[in-house]
């Protein structure tokens, strides 16, 4: 018995000792070029992300897997070459990592696409309507320079299937050596180009390939720090400003601090993370896959990363869902906030902290002004755009109090084939939650106000076509009767002719940018009439609500007990002298 | 010292014309322990309604966090001392004070309605064994059987609503505690408001608050009870 086992961990058969030998080959292949791999770095050529250099294993951001060590890749002998393309990188990558691109390929980072099981919708940029840009479908090399691939150049048809379509180098090479160009549908620059007048290099691929690590804030924030066309736009609690956030704009990623990287929260394996706001966890579990509770972070992230959990991205599963301390009165009362209120309403009292405006107000039915037959541009007192003539008017704004609203981590989202009623403001991603389902929790959100594009006959939102050099793209001709019939075309959609503009809200939860825990939101900001959950309803709250009349009715009887007692009094004072005659 | 007046008698507490002689001294009324009740118990009840309707929203003199801990410890010390008294009153025997009685209570309501006018004594002359009139029997009471369990069991369900709460969203119950305890503490206030005004109805205003301070009264004895006093409880009499 005992034999067998031994034979099972160990085959002894001559065809697996190959790979053993082989091991020892690159042991001593290795060994051998140590001293030059040593020279070169002290000759200053080690990138800032090699293990070799012991600033930047400083500075390397906590991640949700320890930077590896046992392997530097300025060193690797397939990466010392003179790479001519994206995809030529991702071969000598996947000639290790082999499993890597199949692995990218099955996620939302590449398809764009998801089934909510919720609602049955389809959801992902490859089909939503956002309140910012709007659609990707008819504009795609401008969009899909944020995909994690390279060509995606027509919705309409999936994303490239080869395995060197995926970039690697977008997510793991420094970001100073490397970025994709804005409109070349996920290529980086190969040759040099002029734009009013400034010429802009190519990366050299060769030094971004030998710069890979672990995904550091600046990889993430390439794409999902610039979401809807610039530095904040979009999220409110993502942009630069996180990658060297001190502690009061965010505890967690803090550079002095933790510094932990996106990947330490959005911790998964085999390139799956999560942490999709698609469908979100408001009020997560603790429980793991057999029924029991983990009773601490340490067992839940274990258990996750044996698949025994659903891997998550919340601060309960590594604060729980008690977290403040129990051996403290003032703890105890936080603690009961957590079946109704989310961490992140309280502890993250505004976003766009960080110094960098996000737009909250979008107006596209003012697009399209010409002066003197020319674009034009306005800025307001901050120096934000507040008027576009390719977008319309804008407004900007910073360190803004969120929007709360009850929340269950569903949203409905208002796709092209719905209905809308353009008398009422259209909900692009309606909220789901009660305050009595179980499922949810007060959230924090960034309410996003737009004027969107819509079919007056049908009703429907629109596609619209604004980026390109063609005669029909809005951004070059500034012409609402080309851009939406030609985007609607591009999808094989009708389109009535009847263009109309209706207001929309937008919600983006709300969930980086946590504070010190001394400026999190005071208890006085809710708990008080006017305070921040005035709209927050079918739930007591202690300071803010009253019984109505029958707090009025207690009122009254405090009243007339005093008014009787001085009605006594003053009788008493009348009758004084009665006293004595009696 | 010892003063002539109208005897009363013990077993009804009515006023009654009777030929024994009764004894005007100050009697110790209200032991040490029971002042410290007293007293402590009336400054966690101010100190509870005014934390209790800050957290309200009826008034806003301290911050809302302040007023909650306030609020709760008040309220653990409160129920402590409750719980101690409780077994106080029982194994003193001091139980015997607020049982309830009818007997005399319509007189004592007209006594302070009409009589108080027209300048008539009091028709509840108390004793040794009964200090309190039927009225403050009744309303004392009420206040221990009612509006204080009212209180302090919605308190609880209120302070502790995690544990039976859980995870039902079930606001409306919660809202059915907090509304209890929202009547309890409206009742507790008009009694407040009363019991300090009737404080006021003795024989001077400050007299009761005297009384409760230093712990003696002004009492009409019976020889018996004067001689009794001073043989086995010489502290007792002055």
């Amino acid at each position: 018995m005992a034999n067998f086992a031994f034979e099972g961990r160990w085959p002894l058969d001559k065809t697996s000792m190959r790979p053993g030998l082989a091991t020892s080959a690159l042991v001593v292949l290795s060994l051998l070029l140590l001293p030059i791999g040593a020279a070169s770095a002290a000759s200053g050529d080690a990138l800032p992300h090699s293990p070799l250099s012991p600033e930047a294993k400083a500075s390397l951001q906590l991640s949700g897997k320890p930077a590896g060590g046992t392997a530097d890749h300025s060193r690797f002998e397939i990466l010392q070459q003179d790479f001519k393309s994206g995809p030529e990188v991702t071969k000598a990558c996947l000639s290790c990592h082999t499993e890597a691109a199949d692995q990218v390929q099955h996620t939302l980072h590449w398809k764009w696409q998801t089934t909510n099981e919720a609602t049955g919708q389809t959801l992902g940029k490859r089909t939503v309507i956002n309140a910012f840009c709007g659609n990707v479908a008819s504009n795609e090399p401008r969009c899909t320079s944020c995909h994690a691939g390279y060509g995606w150049e027509d919705m309409r048809k999936d994303p490239p299937s080869e395995p060197e379509a995926v970039d690697c180098l977008v997510c793991h090479a420094d970001t100073a050596l490397y970025s994709k160009y804005p409109t070349k549908a996920g290529h980086p620059l190969y040759e040099p180009i002029t734009v009013n007048g400034k010429t802009e290099m190519p990366p050299d691929l060769g030094k971004a390939a030998r710069s890979v690590t672990n995904p550091q804030r600046q990889n993430c924030g390439s794409c999902h720090y610039y979401g809807g066309g610039g530095d904040g736009v979009k999220h409110g609690d993502l942009d630069s400003s996180l990658n060297q956030p001190d502690k009061t704009l965010d505890v967690h990623m803090n550079k002095d601090g933790l510094n932990m990287a996106c990947t330490a929260c959005h911790a998964g394996s085999g390139h799956q993370w999560p942490g999709s706001r698609y469908s979100m966890e408001a009020k997560p579990t603790t429980v793991a896959r057999d029924g029991e509770e983990t009773k601490t972070a340490k067992i839940r992230k274990l258990d996750q990363l044996a698949s025994l959990m659903e891997p998550s991205a919340t601060c309960e599963s590594c604060h729980s869902n008690r977290p403040h301390d129990g051996s403290d009165l003032m703890g105890i009362k936080l603690n009961d906030h957590t079946d109704t209120v989310a961490c992140q309403t309280c502890h993250i009292p505004e976003f766009a902290r960080g110094g960098v405006a996000t737009k909250t107000l979008w107006d596209w039915s003012t697009a399209g002004k010409l002066k003197d037959g020319k674009p034009y541009k306005d800025m307001d007192e901050h120096g934000h755009p507040s008027y576009m003539s390719e977008k319309g008017n804008f407004e900007y704004g910073e360190n803004i109090k969120p929007f709360y609203a009850w929340f269950n981590g569903e949203t409905t989202w208002t796709l092209l084939d719905d209905k809308i009623d353009p008398t009422k403001v259209v909900e692009i991603n309606a909220l789901g939650g009660s305050p009595s389902d179980g499922k949810s929790r007060i959230w924090p959100f960034k309410q996003m106000l737009s004027r969107q594009p819509y079919d007056m006959e049908t009703n429907q939102l629109v596609y619209n076509h604004v980026f390109g050099k063609d005669d029909t793209a809005l951004w070059t001709n500034f012409d609402w009767s080309k851009s939406v019939p030609a985007a609607m075309d591009f999808i094989g959609k009708d389109f009535s002719g009847k263009l109309g503009f209706v207001d929309t809200h937008m919600y983006w939860p709300i969930t980086h940018m946590v504070a010190p825990k001394d400026q999190a939101v005071r208890c006085t900001e809710c708990h008080a009439k006017q305070g921040r959950l005035d709209g927050i309803t079918g739930i007591y709250m202690p300071g803010r609500d009253t019984f109505k009349w029958l707090d009025w009715i207690g009122y009254a009887a405090f009243g007339l007990t005093v008014l009787g007692v001085l009605f006594h009094a003053l009788l008493r004072i009348i009758f004084r002298n009665r006293k004595k005659q009696a | 010292m010892t003063d002539m007046t109208s005897a009363s008698s013990p077993a009804t507490g009515k006023a009654e014309s009777s030929k024994a002689k009764t004894f005007h001294r100050k009697v110790k009324n209200y032991s040490r322990y029971e002042r410290f009740w007293h007293w402590s118990q009336a400054i966690l009840i101010f100190t509870l309604a005014f934390s209790g309707f800050t957290v309200h929203g009826t008034i806003r003199f301290i911050p809302f966090a302040t007023a909650v801990m306030i609020h709760d410890i008040a309220a653990f010390v409160l129920i402590f001392l409750w719980l101690f008294t409780a077994f106080w009153t029982f194994t003193t025997g001091q139980w015997r004070h607020f049982v309830p009685t009818n007997a005399g209570l319509w007189d004592v309501i007209m006594h302070y309605l009409v009589g108080m006018m027209r300048g008539q004594p009091h028709p509840y002359k108390r004793t040794l064994s009964r200090k309190q009139n039927p009225l403050q029997s009744f309303a004392y009471f009420s206040i221990m059987t009612v509006v204080g369990p009212l209180l302090w069991l919605s308190g609880l369900a209120y302070m502790f609503y995690s544990f039976w709460e859980g995870n039902s969203g079930n606001n409306d119950i919660f809202s059915l505690v907090v509304l209890l305890h929202l009547i309890g503490a409206f009742l507790m206030v008009a009694f407040v408001i009363g019991h300090i005004y009737m404080v006021t109805t003795g024989k001077t205003l400050i007299h009761y608050t005297k009384a409760m301070i230093t712990g003696f009264e002004d009492m009409e004895l019976t020889e018996a009870e004067v001689t009794y006093l001073e043989t086995h409880e010489p502290d007792r009499i002055k």
